[in-house]
């Protein structure tokens, strides 16, 4: 019992540490969340063009435009919750400049240190962009709309939970390719397009022709992103919506599965030239 | 700086002097290119992913309206390609260098480039050159060329050397508001951080100026005219500008930007004071 107990405490530890040197980078953060709303600001202009010349009433897909102004909003809060940012380019950095030949001999767990350092992150993230973000949504808060249910808003917070630690996985597995190839840039780069469109970050799936959106619903990409904006909406419902929360969930074991597996197969690759 | 360059850059004077400098550097990055064959194709990869997934966006807008303001679907395609073409450009001349920019200020380096017998700004903003991204710029010409036979377009030859020079003009627009930013990391925030915001940037540039109103428009004209670099070059080559005055507005704007560049890395540079000492 107080093995367990030490473990939380070790990890509370890194935590609090990760909060402390990240807030050495918060300018860097308000930068970012302010970025990222230009883009997702020309995103709504575009939309409310396109909406302009059509008649009154007239959709798209299923949307009307105060639908669509809100999916993109609640993206930007998932996204701004769940997103990696740096963590993979430190973890490859960490292997490639032998930081991690200290893992190998601390009893600390790799996955569980750099976990409690993503978690720090989104802490300080959140709080940052917290002011831009909360602005842009006051800005635009004509378009807010409320979750279609009690049930909707707790299962799209669980949701979106999972989201970000599959978030998370995935990242921390990709960066472990740094064990074998020098440059992950352009593998995380791959990864990030695919999330970006198939995620529904640039717009909502369901514009897609039917059989491509079913079929996307099988991968992990709305799962990493858009899954649970759809919930609060109550654009997936009922059994859907539970099935869609299974998927995910085993998406997630996967994820983690195959984190621990490369780490396996990374450490026994691993030389620590000069270390 | 290689030393088997037949005519050493010393000797020579002015701009001679500077472009066999340049040609120096241009072979030093083609060979350490070389290097790493793979991942010089996987990043071609990536580009290509990229501009794929603008394209689709587009795509997916048009299976649901058939125009954005005054744009028809293959004139957003030509604008894209446009768009994708200026930003690869600018990828294989500058980008590279100036987010390195910071961490030459890191390590120190910065001092060693401001001792070199050369103009600091030159060295800082040229010396590596990306072929990749000159080799992505076909996929953006094939763009180009597939959305105006769709248009079909009937070009002559002062399209074709109009629309080149005002490409060079928007690339000096994000030239210079790139190293506006980098020269902002003489103070604060990692290169990381500014190269990610400028991609951002990037996305407003390839959206047709027509779905605009207001201040936004404004602002992306006046202020950071993103709304200019590849819409202008665009929309004159398509034969769908309303006044020259728009032609007149990117140069104007091309040479103000420089400008402000410049007043911002001579501030810079002179308050700058090596990181280590």
């Amino acid at each position: 019992m107080i093995k367990f107990w030490n473990g939380w405490i070790k990890y509370g530890h890194v935590i609090n540490v990760g909060i402390q040197n990240t807030l050495a980078y918060r300018m860097n953060f308000l930068f970012r969340a302010v970025f990222t709303l230009i883009p997702l600001l020309a995103n709504i202009l575009l939309w409310k063009t396109i909406f302009s010349d059509k008649a009154e009433g007239d959709m798209v897909g299923t949307y009307n435009l105060s639908q669509m102004v809100s999916y993109y909003l609640l993206i930007l809060i998932v996204n701004s919750m769940t997103a990696v940012n740096e963590d993979d380019w430190q973890i490859a950095a960490d292997i490639r400049n032998g930081v991690i030949s200290q893992f190998l001999l601390k009893p600390m767990d790799y996955l569980a240190f750099r976990f409690s350092l993503f978690l720090a992150n989104r802490l300080i993230y959140i709080l940052v962009a917290t002011i831009p973000v909360g602005l842009f949504l006051l800005w635009q808060r004509n378009y807010w709309t409320a979750p279609v249910s009690m049930e909707a808003l707790m299962l799209s917070i669980l949701s979106l939970s999972l989201t970000g630690l599959l978030q998370f996985l995935i990242s921390f597995t990709m960066a472990l390719l740094a064990f074998w190839v020098l440059e992950v840039a352009t593998f995380i780069f791959i990864l990030y397009a695919f999330e970006y469109i198939a995620g529904g970050h640039l717009f909502p799936l369901d514009l897609l022709p039917n059989w491509l959106e079913t079929m996307l619903y099988w991968t992990p990409f709305p799962y990493l992103l858009s899954f649970p904006v759809l919930i609060y909406l109550g654009r997936v419902e009922g059994q859907a919506m539970w099935n869609g929360i299974i998927v995910q969930t085993v998406w997630l074991v996967i994820a983690f599965l195959t984190a621990r597996f490369v780490w396996n197969r990374g450490i026994r690759s691993y030389t620590a030239v000069g270390g | 700086m290689r030393k088997e360059t037949r005519i050493s850059p010393l000797i020579e004077t002015g701009w001679k002097r500077y472009l066999s400098i340049y040609a120096a550097l241009c072979q030093n990055s083609i060979m350490r290119d070389m290097q790493f064959k793979v991942n010089f194709v996987l990043w071609l990869i990536v580009e290509l992913l990229w501009f794929g997934l603008q394209i689709t966006f587009i795509s997916v807008i048009y299976s649901h309206t058939d125009h954005i303001g005054s744009w028809s679907r293959y004139e957003v395609i030509f604008l894209i390609g446009a768009a994708n073409f200026i930003q690869q450009l600018f990828h294989a001349v500058f980008l590279n260098n100036i987010t390195q920019l910071s961490e030459h200020i890191r390590t120190g380096r910065l001092d060693f480039m401001l001792l070199l017998p050369v103009n600091p700004r030159f060295l800082v903003s040229l010396r590596t050159m990306d072929l990749g991204s000159y080799v992505s710029t076909l996929a953006a010409i094939a763009v180009m060329v597939y959305a105006g036979i769709q248009l079909e377009l009937q070009p002559g030859i002062v399209h074709f050397v109009g629309f080149a020079m005002m490409s060079v003009c928007g690339v000096m627009i994000h030239y210079s508001l790139m190293l506006i930013l980098a020269s902002i990391s003489f103070w604060t925030i990692k290169a990381e951080g500014f190269a990610w915001g400028y991609y951002n940037l990037f996305n407003v540039a390839r959206l047709p100026d027509a779905a605009f109103k207001g201040g936004f428009k404004a602002f992306f004209t006046f202020a950071i005219p993103m709304l200019l670099v590849a819409n202008i070059p665009t929309k004159f080559f398509i034969q769908k500008l309303q006044s020259p005055m728009e032609i007149l507005s990117l140069i104007m704007m091309a040479g103000a930007c420089l400008l402000a560049s410049e007043i911002m890395w001579r501030f810079a540079i002179k308050h700058y004071t090596s990181a280590s000492s």
